[in-house]
This record gives C-alpha cells, sequence and structure tokens, in this order.
C-alpha cells in the first residue's frame, strides 16, 4: 500500500507527464529543447511564489498577498540599488528582508490579534500594492546602473559548466528554493510544528508549544521567499513594476492546490506544489502553442483545478 | 405484536475498531426501551445504524418485520425512525418552525415562496399535541437549552416518526424539565410510539423505561423487564463483572513532598476559591457532576484557560502559569478529556504524537530533527504501554481510542512530567484497555509521579483514589479520604451547593497536612 502523499504526488505527477504527451503529439514545436526551457524559465517565480504559500497552506492558513508582496520586495531593491546606488549583495539581502518582515506582520496579525489569515492577508495584499505604488511613485524603477542584476535570473550558471543544458540562473534558484524548503518542513522543528499547526494547532498548544511564535514564523518565512520571487521577477524585467503582482497569488495557490496540498492545513509537500507550478506552466505554453486564445487558456486552468481537488477527494473517500 | 424495530447480528466496525458484533435489539410499539452500557459499548453506533447515520456491515434490520437497507438518515426518516442526537442540532439564529421544518418548507405562490403561516401553523399543531407552551416563531437560540431539546423532539415527531431514538436527552436538564420530558415521553407512549431511551442514569430508567438491553464492548448481554431487575443486576450485566472492583491500596503519604498547592483558585463564576494539595506519588481524584468545574480547574493550573486569582506553588516555589508552555516547563502535564480536539494531532503519525511536547530534545543544532532517536523513542513507548499500531509511522487516527489515550499518555511520559492532570482517562474506552490505564496510572505514581484524575465515573474514582476531591457549581465541596468512602458520599458532597466552601474545608483538613 501506498501512503496518501505518495499517491498524491503520483497523480500530479501522471497528469503532468499525460499533459506533455498529449502536447508534444499536437505539436512538434512543444519538445523542443527552447521551449521546454522557456516552460521552466516561466515556472520559476510563480513556483517559487506557490513554495512560499505552501507553508502557510500546511498550517491551515492562506496567504493572499504573497503576490503584491513580490512586487513590494522588487521595489525595494529598486530603491536600494537604483535611488540609493547601493551595492548588490544589500539589494538583495534587502528585498529578502522586506518579504520577512512583511510575513512577521501578516503572522502577527493572525496569530496574536487573532484576525482571520483570509482577511488579514487580503487587507496586507492591498496595503503592499499601495505602498509599491506609492514608494515607486507609480512607475517602473529599472536596474540599469546594476548591470549585473539581470544575471539573478537570465544568466545561466549551469549553462557555463554544462553548455549543453542552458537552464537560466532563475530556474536554479527556483530548484535550490524547494529544495531547501522541502528539507525544512520534512527535517526540521519548525518544519514539524508548521505539519502540526495545520492538523490540531490546539493539541500543539497543549503540549506546551508556543503555537503563536511559531505561526508567526511560518508566515515570515514564507514572507522571505517572496523576497525571492521578487528578485527573480525584477531581475527578468530588468525593473520593478510596481503596477504587477495582483493575481499572482492564486496562481501560486494553484499550483499549491494541484499539488495535492490539502487547505484545510496538517498535509502538503513541495515536491507536489512544484508539479502543481509545473502543470499551470505546461498548460499555458502548451495551449499557446496549439494556439488557443488566451481566454480559453484561464478557462482550462480554472477547470484543471477543480480536476485536480476533485480528484483529491474522490481519493480520499475510497 | 408486530416489533417496530428488529436488529439482529448487526456488525459494524470502523478503522482499528470493531464497534458492532452480533448486536441485537427490538423495539415494540408503546414502549420505552433503555439501551445501557459503559462508554464504548456500542450504544450509540447501533442507534447511528437506525438512524442512517452509519452503514452496517453484516446483519439484518427489520422495521414493522420487514428487512430494510437504512442507507441514509433522509432513508431512516421515511421509514419513520427519528433521533434526537446528544448534541442538539439546532441553527441558533432560526426560528423553533424554521429548524423543524428545514429543506422541507410548505411553499406557495408556485413554489417561489416559503409559507411561512403554514410553517408555523403545522409547528404549533405539533407543539400543541406535546403539550408545549411555546411560540413557533421564537428564535431558537433565546431558548434554553431544555426547550431547544423539546424543539428537537418536535422536529423528530414532524417526520411522523413512529420510533424515536433519544441520546442521552437528560444530560443538560434540570429536574423539573426532567418530569416535563418524561411527561412529554408518556404522551408519545400512549399513541404508540416507539422510544429508544439512552442513558447513564439508573434513578431515571427506572423511572421512565420499560425494557432495558444492556451492551458491552459491541456485544448484546441482554434485555430484562425493568421492573422486576434491581439495578445491581442490570449494572452487573453492563460491567461484566461484580462491583466489587480490587481496591488499590493507599498507601502511607504523608511523609511525601508536596509538588503541587493551589490557593484560592478564581474566575468568574467557573471557579470559585478552589484550593488543594498534592503531594508526591499520589492519586488525587477529582469527581463532581458534569459541569461542576473540575476540567476548569485543571485547564486553569495548566494555563490553557486564564484565572482571575490564586496562587499556584510548584514544588514550594510559588510560579506563575501564562500559557501550557510554563506549565509544561515546570513538569505539569495535563490529558485532555476530548481526545481528538485537545490530545492529539490525529492526521500525524504516533512518533510525531509522542514527542510532540519534548521536540526539543530530539534536535541537533537545535533545529534539524533526530528522526532515528525519534523513532526509537517512540518504539520504546509503544513496547512500554503496549500500544496496539502496526508501526510507529502509522497515523494516530487510525487507532482505537484506548490506544490512542496510551498515545496522549506517552507523550507526557516521554515529556517526563511529574505532575499530570488527566481529564476522564478512561473516556470511550473498552474495558479491557480501561485496565491497562488504571495499571498504568498506578504505576505512574508508584515511580513517584503525582497525579489528579478527573472522572465522572464514581467506580472508577473509588477505585483509583488514594483521595478525593468533590467538586460542585466551581467550588471544592469536600475532600474523602479513599478508605471507606461509598458512593453516596461522594454524590452528596458532588450536589452540596453552597453550603461547605472551601475556606471552611481547608480549616477542617488543613491541620493535618501543615
Amino acid at each position: 500500500m501506498l501512503s496518501q502523499g505518495a499517491w498524491q504526488k503520483i497523480l500530479a505527477f501522471a497528469s503532468l507527464i499525460a499533459l506533455m504527451v498529449v502536447f508534444s503529439i499536437a505539436s512538434e514545436n512543444f519538445l523542443q529543447s527552447d521551449n521546454l526551457i522557456g516552460i521552466l524559465q516561466a515556472t520559476a517565480v510563480n513556483g517559487v511564489l506557490a513554495v512560499a504559500a505552501t507553508f502557510v497552506i500546511i498550517t491551515g492558513g492562506i496567504d493572499l498577498s504573497v503576490g503584491t508582496l513580490m512586487t513590494f520586495c522588487a521595489v525595494i531593491a529598486g530603491v536600494v540599488l537604483t535611488y540609493w546606488g547601493l551595492p548588490m549583495p544589500l539589494g538583495i539581502l534587502a528585498a529578502i528582508a522586506a518579504g520577512a518582515l512583511s510575513g512577521a506582520v501578516s503572522g502577527t496579525l493572525i496569530a496574536k490579534m487573532k484576525i482571520p489569515p483570509f482577511i488579514a492577508t487580503l487587507g496586507m495584499m492591498m496595503l503592499l500594492k499601495g505602498l509599491a505604488l506609492v514608494i515607486s511613485g507609480t512607475r517602473p524603477i529599472y536596474f540599469n546602473d546594476t548591470p549585473n542584476f539581470s544575471m539573478i535570473s537570465q544568466e545561466s550558471l549551469i549553462g557555463v559548466v554544462l553548455p549543453f543544458l542552458p537552464i537560466p540562473n532563475g530556474v536554479l534558484i527556483l530548484f535550490i528554493v524547494a529544495v531547501a524548503s522541502s528539507l525544512v518542513l520534512t527535517r526540521t522543528a519548525f518544519g514539524r510544528y508548521t505539519f502540526a499547526l495545520g492538523s490540531n494547532e490546539e493539541a500543539v498548544r497543549l503540549s506546551g508549544v508556543n503555537t503563536d511564535f511559531w505561526k508567526i514564523i511560518v508566515y515570515t518565512v514564507s514572507g522571505g521567499i517572496c523576497g525571492i520571487a521578487g528578485l527573480i521577477i525584477a531581475s527578468r524585467l530588468n525593473s520593478a513594476q510596481p503596477a504587477l503582482g495582483q493575481g499572482y497569488e492564486l496562481d501560486a495557490i494553484a499550483a499549491v492546490v494541484i499539488g495535492g496540498t490539502s487547505l484545510s492545513g496538517g498535509r502538503g509537500t513541495i515536491l507536489g506544489t512544484i508539479i502543481g507550478a509545473l502543470i499551470i506552466s505546461v498548460l499555458t505554453n502548451g495551449l499557446r502553442i496549439l494556439s488557443v486564445a488566451q481566454e480559453w487558456q484561464t478557462v482550462v486552468t480554472g477547470i484543471i483545478i477543480i480536476l485536480a481537488v476533485y480528484a483529491d477527494i474522490l481519493r480520499r473517500r475510497s | 405484536m408486530t416489533p417496530l424495530v428488529t436488529i439482529r447480528d448487526l456488525d459494524k466496525s470502523f478503522p482499528g475498531v470493531k464497534a458492532l458484533r452480533k448486536a441485537r435489539f427490538e423495539l415494540l410499539p408503546g414502549e420505552v426501551h433503555a439501551l445501557m452500557g459503559e462508554n464504548g459499548a456500542g450504544k450509540s453506533t447501533l442507534m447511528k445504524v437506525l438512524a442512517g447515520i452509519y452503514q452496517k456491515d453484516g446483519g439484518e434490520v427489520l422495521i414493522d418485520g420487514k428487512p430494510v437497507d437504512i442507507a441514509s438518515p433522509r432513508a431512516a426518516q421515511d421509514l419513520g425512525i427519528g433521533i434526537i442526537h446528544q448534541e442538539l442540532n439546532l441553527m441558533n439564529e432560526l426560528t423553533a418552525a424554521q429548524n423543524i421544518y428545514i429543506g422541507r418548507e410548505p411553499r406557495r405562490a408556485m413554489g417561489f415562496l416559503v409559507d411561512e403561516g403554514a410553517l408555523n401553523r403545522a409547528t404549533a399543531e405539533i407543539f400543541s399535541r406535546m403539550n408545549l407552551a411555546l411560540d413557533p416563531r421564537a428564535e431558537v437560540g433565546d431558548l434554553t437549552v431544555a426547550m431547544q431539546q423539546m424543539v428537537e423532539i418536535a422536529k423528530a415527531l414532524s417526520f411522523r416518526s413512529k420510533v424515536l431514538i433519544m441520546d442521552e436527552p437528560t444530560a443538560a436538564l434540570n429536574k423539573a424539565e426532567i418530569a416535563e420530558l418524561f411527561g412529554i415521553i408518556r404522551q408519545l407512549k400512549a399513541e404508540g410510539v416507539g422510544i429508544v431511551y439512552i442513558s447513564h442514569k439508573m434513578d431515571e430508567l427506572k423511572e421512565i423505561s420499560d425494557r432495558v438491553t444492556v451492551m458491552r464492548d459491541g456485544e448484546y448481554v441482554g434485555t430484562v423487564p425493568t421492573e422486576s431487575t434491581s439495578v445491581d443486576t442490570i449494572i452487573s450485566m453492563m460491567v461484566g463483572r461484580s462491583i466489587t472492583e480490587t481496591k488499590t491500596d493507599v498507601p502511607d503519604l504523608s511523609s511525601h513532598d508536596v509538588v503541587l498547592e493551589v490557593r484560592n483558585l478564581r474566575r468568574s463564576n467557573a471557579i470559585q476559591d478552589v484550593s488543594f494539595k498534592l503531594r508526591k506519588g499520589e492519586i488525587l481524584g477529582f469527581a463532581g457532576l458534569m459541569g461542576a468545574g473540575r476540567t476548569e480547574v485543571a485547564r486553569a493550573i495548566f494555563g490553557a484557560d486564564p484565572l482571575d486569582g490564586g496562587d499556584i506553588i510548584v514544588k514550594g516555589q510559588p510560579v506563575t502559569i501564562r500559557s501550557p508552555k510554563d506549565a509544561v516547563r515546570l513538569g505539569i502535564g495535563y490529558l485532555s478529556e476530548d481526545r481528538k480536539r485537545f490530545g492529539l494531532a490525529t492526521g500525524m503519525d504516533v512518533a510525531a504524537n509522542i514527542v510532540m511536547p519534548c521536540l526539543s530534545k530530539f534536535l541537533s543544532l537545535n533545529m534539524i530533527l533526530k528522526t532515528r532517536a525519534i523513532r526509537e523513542t517512540a518504539r520504546s513507548y509503544i513496547k512500554q504501554l503496549r500500544i496496539k499500531t502496526p508501526s510507529d509511522a502509522q497515523e494516530v487516527r487510525f487507532l482505537s481510542g484506548g490506544n490512542q489515550q496510551k498515545i496522549v499518555i506517552a507523550k507526557w511520559l516521554a515529556r517526563d512530567c511529574e505532575i499530570l492532570f488527566f481529564d476522564e482517562p478512561t473516556r470511550g474506552i473498552d474495558v479491557g484497555a480501561k485496565n491497562e490505564i488504571y495499571k498504568l496510572l498506578n504505576t505512574l505514581a508508584a515511580q513517584g509521579r503525582a497525579i489528579v484524575m478527573i472522572s465522572s465515573e464514581l467506580p472508577e474514582i473509588l477505585r483509583m483514589s488514594h483521595r478525593i476531591a468533590v467538586m460542585c457549581e466551581g467550588r471544592l465541596t469536600g475532600e474523602l479520604p479513599a478508605d471507606g468512602a461509598t458512593q453516596e458520599d461522594i454524590m452528596r458532597l458532588a450536589t452540596q451547593r453552597h453550603s461547605l466552601t472551601a475556606e471552611s474545608l481547608n480549616a477542617a483538613t488543613g491541620e493535618a497536612t501543615t
């Protein structure tokens, strides 16, 4: 007998393979290496955001602010690097710190002030969107003074070592974030508490664990990861686009859900989330190659989300 | 006379536990048939099968002599079977009438509008049949629990039920309300309705029921006429042994240190001036009726709920406990009466649950889990407490109640707590596992741990305690030495309202301890 978690991953993985087979039969362009790398590149931002969302969703919470937080962090990087002209490591640090700080605020609202996660992060989503616009003066901030900034996402470190595998750095970052997060979730006390919070928060509290503290840490870590996503997207666009961001949270949540993480908490894997993010990218890419209109791509994604969750429910029932 | 209900050889299993084994039951028209048994005997499960909430695995259910398959609560309603659950299932913001006819409201204007007039008239009719003076338009949330119960009964009757199942209907009612309920039951009986009455209260059964069926460990034990059967006989049928339990020897603890002392604990009405002492190696039984404030005291000392005032002294040191975290650090553990809600993360595995309070002992670099050490510890407790589980990686929700309880105990043993609060430690556990839990408690006490055991079962209190404290309405109404105490002594204190305060009690018993 396979465990529930294993089934979850297999189901998602099989759907991913099935999609790829269908698209490669439908169009010979699909399996071209350029196209595949494009798919990975497109997954980088959503993938990292989805990893961030996974932490929160495993605790039984939800974070609607990941998209605008990503933009906010990009804008902070822009301020530090372009407005203040400081060196690049400081910009990177500032973006991640801004994300973590914002996450800590969300976590405090939720854990200490007992505001429901949906409401607290809805508020944060709008607040951060507004702040990003205010700080940037509603204009994009370009990174022209920091030529190396585009390296974060665009260049290929792997390609230098293995010339036949020019995987962009953004994808490499996604890989590192995913592996690290997966280890953190399965091997550390913090990860254990993350699952336990979603499984039965009151039982954890009555075990003498400081549940408020750990919940704040979960949102803080999640926020920091959003900062990394902010760096990737800013690097790819070579600018911080303050109007961007809203809507990304829904793609991220969709990836988490397709990957089999339960919205009621206590269950979930990073691998599942990555597969979920890949499914969304493959779908978007494949439908575009087949010249399906953008509007219809959205319709199909919606159907996939519903089917994925329903499949999970069916499996649980049996 | 054809029985309304005949149940034969009914089997029902849940993951990890066989709830019913060849269970039998029969209900005649116009009969009040009491269903008795200890917690976990399978009474509620049997009735939930009859009410279509659970599906039977095997056996037969006959209604009016015809075999039926009750696939859903709806199907049960169509067969004329109504159930009134222990927990009321009403919507507080709707009126009595709206609650009663939820899902089948009379319509008008071609079905577009709810016919509130007809709704209220139909409800008034049922109320008058029950001799109940209640406005159908009253909002349910504003009613007393007793009245809400009446609304539930009216709802069951509105399905033209000829079988009415009542699960502990008097748990939340006072004497006058119980009398009112019995009046209604007698009226229904006269109309030929068959009533299944689940209760633990012997005096009530004697008053209202015609026959008693006793179950034990999911099996049918026997059916006897109420009038000609003594209470002792029924009890011995329930427990399957004579009621003279082997009493634990009470050790002489006067030389042992006091490890926990609380003075004048207060919180609004729930806890009123509670003081007691607990010695090393002692089992202090906390007796009282439901809602007497015992759980509240335990939770307050454990820091799970706030206190208005009072002192807590652990091993001679006055301490402040603001959260369970503080309590655990002081070596206090609390085993909740509601394991699933407060004791276990049931979706997580056995090992994860056992090490939950002491995870910090299993970390390298202060953050990375030592998986192997965790599993070894879990396995040693599985062995030591004889927890029946396929492995330490089994999810807790698949285990039986007794084994889940052992995991909660293992949790606190792994944390090495010296002071343990056991809140109804054997609730929902079958008899065999119960004895194991008792043995475990004795072993823990012999090892020098101090134990407060909250229990609503008097035989359990008398059997296990070294000393007995009794609570009523938030007050400590008395303390009894375990030797020579009787159920009657305890019940007298448990129903004693306001006469003997904790203070005068301390004056009476204080000299012996200071």
